[in-house]
């Protein structure tokens, strides 16, 4: 049978990508003393000591809290206004609205690089430097158009006569557009949540420079604590399997969504 | 489909038109403000004119990241897009295994661009890594801060790691939307598996491969914190990518004025071949409903 030959290699597939992660996991369950002396393929002694420190240092776990606060902001208003334009984009012909779209995706294709000077300075002017809705807003710029563009596809996939009926038994265009036209495109809201939640939690470049200590998240601590105390490999990587965890949580919740959305979707 | 004409709509735009404008329009012009500039600090500055893009046209190392940058991101897409087709085809289509696939190949995705740096810098160093452990006690010497080879493998591997499963699993979403009667008819004709392949399932899956190419794509071409963390640019500028080059000019040296034309220059060159992908991604669309 060739279904079998081609399950075995898939299933070496998956082993090579959970390997990277298993060892990570192995690393977070020793001490650094331990890692340093032998090299084994899976904890000897294992020990919760890094997962306490986390957990119990605020300077650690606040920065978890800090990324997601700005992640939750970031999703919240990416939504709240990519709705209405992605509907307008779907059922609307308006002056400029397929370069206003064109100009909306360059900015999902931008380098973060090139905003990141600009930016510290245009929220240094505002004062927003270190706050949570900096970073949120900073994430919008590749967020929103991405909302909008996977949320058109949706809503193009409804036909417009429910539209017209729904506006010729009398709904106005706010009450239609949230009592029949959301419900109608849930699975849609749920994608472009799972995406704007996805692209704002592994972002880092921008969310590392608009903070100092109050909003710092979790992958800039990891990094500064590197290079404050010296290596301790078995703290580092507990941090990063703790990283790891939400993202799970959200992929197991939405899987079952998951491959209709992306064939739905266009991202 | 028929669309109204209605210019009212730009009232649910504008909120969008809005937020983007504030955080991609006012940032624009303070760079291009920069880049025609000299700043020697607050209120001194002295107007150049084209000087900073001349010098940064002619910089030498800017050419090299540029060709890096090329390269990096064409073997890229040659590794990942066959891949992640050949892995969306041996996925299962019923039972626990789909859910089971589905959530292991999402996990690189959602995991932080640095910290996918941090268990690739685990994994692969000489002295504590499975990976760097494995290949030098074969006798083949491995080290990627030493060596710009082993340091271009290491990424190289690194980033098809992180990023093949989105193809996969774009690849797996076109292959399901293809209705059953497809196979069924393949079957009565006798169709070999190859024939289904290259007639049925690969043009079906064109929409969704163009999106993860035009993806892939941009992605790779703005990398960042991966090599960031793993290598630093390193050794010497073996895999300093435009990205990196940039933040190094810009926040390492502050040279605002030069990173401040690069930043132009780079957003220009993505500007362009987006322009490109978007007339191809459009037409691809319009190829389907026909």
């Amino acid at each position: 049978m060739i279904p079998k030959k081609r399950t075995i290699l898939l299933a070496f597939y998956f082993g090579l990508l959970l390997l990277p992660i298993y060892w990570m996991l192995n690393m977070s369950l020793r001490t650094n003393a331990d890692i340093l002396s032998v090299l084994t393929l899976y904890p000897t002694d294992p020990t919760l000591v890094n997962y306490i420190k986390i957990f119990t240092d605020a300077s650690w776990y606040s920065g978890y809290i800090n990324s997601m606060i700005y992640v939750a902001m970031n999703t919240t208003i990416s939504l709240t206004v990519a709705l209405p334009a992605a509907y307008a984009f779907s059922r609307y012909r308006f002056v400029g609205d397929k370069q206003i779209f064109f100009w909306l995706l360059t900015n999902r294709m931008a380098p973060a690089a090139v905003f990141l000077l600009p930016f510290f300075q245009l929220y240094s002017t505002l004062g927003l430097i270190d706050t949570h809705i900096a970073v949120a807003l900073a994430h919008c710029l590749f967020n929103v158009p991405l909302a909008v563009w996977i949320l058109e596809g949706f809503m193009s996939g409804i036909p417009r006569e429910i539209d017209e009926t729904a506006f010729i038994d009398g709904y106005s265009l706010p009450r239609f557009f949230i009592t029949v036209f959301i419900p109608l495109i849930r699975a849609g809201v749920g994608v472009t949540a799972f995406f704007c939640f996805m692209f704002s939690w592994v972002e880092l470049l921008f969310a590392r420079t608009l903070t100092v200590t109050n909003a710092k998240p979790i992958g800039a601590i990891m990094t500064r604590t590197i290079s404050a105390t010296g290596l301790d490999w078995g703290l580092m990587a507990a941090a990063g399997v703790l990283t790891i965890v939400p993202g799970a949580l959200v992929i197991w919740f939405v899987r079952n969504h998951m491959a209709k959305g992306f064939a739905l979707g266009r991202v | 489909m028929e669309k109204w004409d209605n210019n009212k709509a730009w009232f649910l735009v504008l909120p969008v038109f809005a937020i983007v404008a504030f955080s991609a329009v006012i940032p624009l012009m303070t760079v291009v403000n920069y880049s025609v500039q000299d700043i020697f600090g607050p209120g001194q500055r002295v107007f150049v004119g084209a000087e900073w893009f001349k010098a940064t046209l002619a910089d030498r190392r800017l050419h090299e990241a540029l060709w890096r940058q090329f390269l990096f991101s064409g073997l890229v897409l040659l590794i990942e897009m066959p891949l992640g087709v050949m892995i969306a085809l041996a996925m299962p289509k019923r039972g626990w295994g789909v859910s089971f696939s589905l959530v292991t190949l999402a996990l690189p995705l959602l995991i932080p661009w640095n910290v996918i740096g941090t268990i690739w810098l685990i994994f692969t160093r000489p002295d504590i890594g499975l990976f760097g452990s494995i290949i030098n006690s074969m006798g083949i010497a491995f080290d990627h801060t030493a060596s710009p080879l082993d340091a271009w493998i290491t990424l190289m591997l690194m980033e098809v790691w992180h990023w093949t499963p989105l193809v996969a699993l774009l690849a797996y979403a076109g292959l399901r939307a293809i209705p059953e009667v497809y196979y069924q008819a393949a079957k009565i004709d006798g169709a070999s598996a190859w024939a289904t392949f290259r007639y049925i399932q690969l043009p079906k899956m064109r929409g969704v491969l163009t999106i993860a190419l035009l993806l892939r794509f941009m992605d790779s071409f703005l990398i960042y914190a991966e090599p960031f963390v793993l290598t630093g640019g390193g050794p010497g500028n073996s895999t300093t990518f435009l990205s990196i080059y940039l933040v190094k000019l810009a926040v390492g040296q502050f040279d605002l004025g030069p990173a401040a034309a690069f930043s132009i220059i780079y957003f220009l060159i993505v500007l362009a071949l987006c322009f490109v992908f978007y007339q191809v991604l459009q037409n691809v669309g319009r190829g389907e409903k026909a």
